[in-house]
């Protein structure tokens, strides 16, 4: 009985305060007019309480944008996520041979945990501390100083936490997507310790020189402003040639490319391709870093180019070998999602249209073509399509951006948006985006040598002869992915 | 006592079971199998690489039967099986010397 009246007594509390707090505040907003009200001046007492309730309503209003980006960021985290596992992990565990699909998947979810950890520890770090114009400090080692609180050099309205796991996320993805260049022949080992290393010495820095403060590439104030709104040079350029410079220093798979090595299962791969469609959203709409207009605009640029990528390769595909293929259309969607990536916020929908179907038909191109003419082993095409379609899709970018979507040069005084892209008639910045290609190839092939170099002499990056063709299942994980007879 | 082996078309299969079953022929094996005849597979497509798959998906059934059936098997197979294109599979028939029935040791023709 006693507690049924505190309970009561709870609820009438929690239900008769906010009116009355409300009460208050209009009663202080609104002083009660006297009859003279007209004609007496102002008191100091009532622009005191005018100064209250605009700040009081200030402070609501920011708490409530606040809560909505917040809510999206999180959102937008999760989505990142769920790209890598169990989208990348469906997509490219379907493609390799069903002795090797474990290895594969592992070899994505190892990224999800020890990215995690390296970025608590110093990724985050390198990343978005202060340092200089080309990697970051060590203000935030193990976190320091990255509270609930948000760091107004990124992100003004979300928790610096929010950032700093949201940004996590594509740190983990990146290095998993080079896994696809050298499916079915490394060592689990020498995989960790070579993406691991990759990790902070090739992914942080570039992520610093595009989004950190000072960056060297960055929009706003960088020596060459280059436009990357969610991640084409820093994500797909840099995993896409990473891959291409793996697989060719790993050399071919036995027996490639005469025997046939078919995916195994185009079932998980299509499930994977469309888990990545999804997530892509939180990739793109929540690089707004807030739920305003522009993550709509990046929201329906990133849906728009994969359906056009996924029309333009399996049209290309249909001409070319005459049937078109579910993983066609499935890898002209993935091709147009990295497209658009760092034009995502920048352009105008039909642009978006435009950068799909051109990346749908170009990276088919990598793929059906110079792959088979050059004679590299990149199993499951993550340079044709990250390294390929990034490069395309931050050239674009500097040919597609406008001011009218983002005003990513800043106002004039007249309050116009400064000229973004070539298409505003800034054509100059083609060539900033070109720098911003440059480097990122050139960081990517020169880190990625270098710590393969180290890696095989340290630990040795290929598995046996005999445990390539046992699998990766079996030889690394002592396990199979399917047991028919259990 | 006739062994009577057929490769079948997988999708066959349903058909050529029912008309053994009205032919009186109760007891068969059925094997998941992989071949080619002289059809010589086909050929798949994965980003662009041609792929040849020679050996296609079968079923092979084994059935023994007394001499008398084996006209009748062979027909009801046949006529289950046929579509007069490549790749309608085969028919292999060869003397089986014994059968005995585990349970109860029963042999001969009446094993079966």
């Amino acid at each position: 009985m006693f507690r049924r009246v505190s309970l009561l007594l709870l609820l009438f509390a929690c239900l008769g305060i906010p009116p009355l707090t409300l009460a208050q505040a209009t009663s202080s907003a609104r002083p009660v007019p006297s009859p003279s009200a007209a004609q007496a001046p102002v008191t100091q007492a009532q622009i005191a309480a005018l100064e209250q309730s605009v700040r009081t309503a200030q402070t609501a209003s920011a708490t409530a944008q606040s809560a909505a980006d917040n809510a999206w960021m999180l959102v937008s985290a999760a989505l990142v996520l769920l790209m890598t596992g169990p989208g990348l992990a469906l997509f490219y565990g379907g493609l390799v041979r069903k002795k090797n699909i474990l290895g594969t998947m592992m070899q994505s979810f190892a990224m999800m945990g020890l990215v995690t950890i390296l970025w608590a520890v110093v990724g985050y770090s390198l990343a978005f501390g202060h340092g200089n114009a080309f990697i970051g400090g060590f203000e935030h080692v193990f976190l320091r100083g990255v509270g609930l609180t948000p760091n107004t050099d990124y992100a003004a309205t979300i928790p610096e936490q929010t950032y700093m796991i949201y940004q996590l996320m594509f740190a983990i993805i990146t290095p998993a997507l080079i896994t696809g260049a050298f499916a079915e022949r490394m060592k689990f080992s020498a995989m960790a310790v070579f993406l691991s290393l990759w990790s902070l010495l090739v992914y942080s820095p570039m992520a610093h020189m595009v989004w950190g403060v000072g960056g060297f590439l960055n929009a706003n104030g960088g020596h060459v402003p280059s436009l990357d709104f969610a991640g084409g040079t820093v994500v797909h350029i840099t995993s896409g040639v990473s891959a291409l410079v793996t697989c060719i220093y790993l050399g071919k798979r036995i027996g490639y490319p005469h025997i046939n090595m078919p995916p195994h299962s185009m079932v998980l791969s299509f499930i994977g391709a469309c888990l990545l469609w999804v997530g892509w959203f939180g990739f793109n709409a929540g690089s707004a870093l807030g739920s305003g207009p522009l993550a709509t605009s990046a929201f329906i640029n990133t849906h728009f180019a994969a359906a056009a990528a996924a029309l333009g390769w399996t049209i290309a595909e249909w001409i070319h070998n005459g049937k078109p293929t579910a993983l066609g259309a499935i890898s002209g969607a993935v091709a147009g999602l990295v497209a658009i990536t760092p034009a995502s916020g920048f352009v105008q929908p039909f642009a978006a249209l435009a950068i799909g179907l051109i990346a749908g038909v170009f990276c088919s191109f990598m793929v059906f073509a110079v792959k088979s003419r050059l004679r590299y082993d990149d199993s499951l095409d993550a340079f044709g399509v990250h390294g390929a379609g990034g490069t395309l899709g931050a050239l674009l970018t500097g040919l597609f951006a406008t001011g009218a979507i983002n005003a990513a040069f800043g106002k004039n005084a007249a309050g116009a948006a400064l000229p973004t892209g070539a298409m505003d008639g800034h054509w100059s910045q083609i060539l900033n985006q070109l720098a911003g290609i440059g480097l990122a190839w050139g960081i990517s092939i020169v880190g990625t040598l270098v710590l393969l170099f180290v890696v095989d002499k340290v630990i040795g990056l290929r598995v046996s002869p005999e445990e390539e063709s046992a699998g990766l299942d079996l030889s690394q994980h002592g396990e199979e992915g399917y047991d028919l007879n259990a | 006592m006739l062994k009577i082996e057929a490769v079948l078309q997988p999708s066959k299969l349903d058909a050529v079971k029912d008309a053994l079953l009205d032919a009186g022929i109760e007891g068969m094996t059925i094997l998941e199998a992989r071949g080619h005849g002289r059809q010589k597979g086909h050929t798949e497509f994965y980003r662009g690489r041609e792929y040849t798959v020679d050996l296609l998906p079968k079923v092979k059934i084994e059935i023994v039967v007394t001499d008398e059936l084996k006209e009748k098997a062979i027909q009801a197979i046949i006529g289950a099986a046929r579509t007069g294109r490549i790749g309608d599979g085969k028919i292999f028939v060869s003397r089986v010397e014994e059968a005995i029935r585990i349970r109860n040791d029963e042999r001969g023709e009446t094993a079966l």
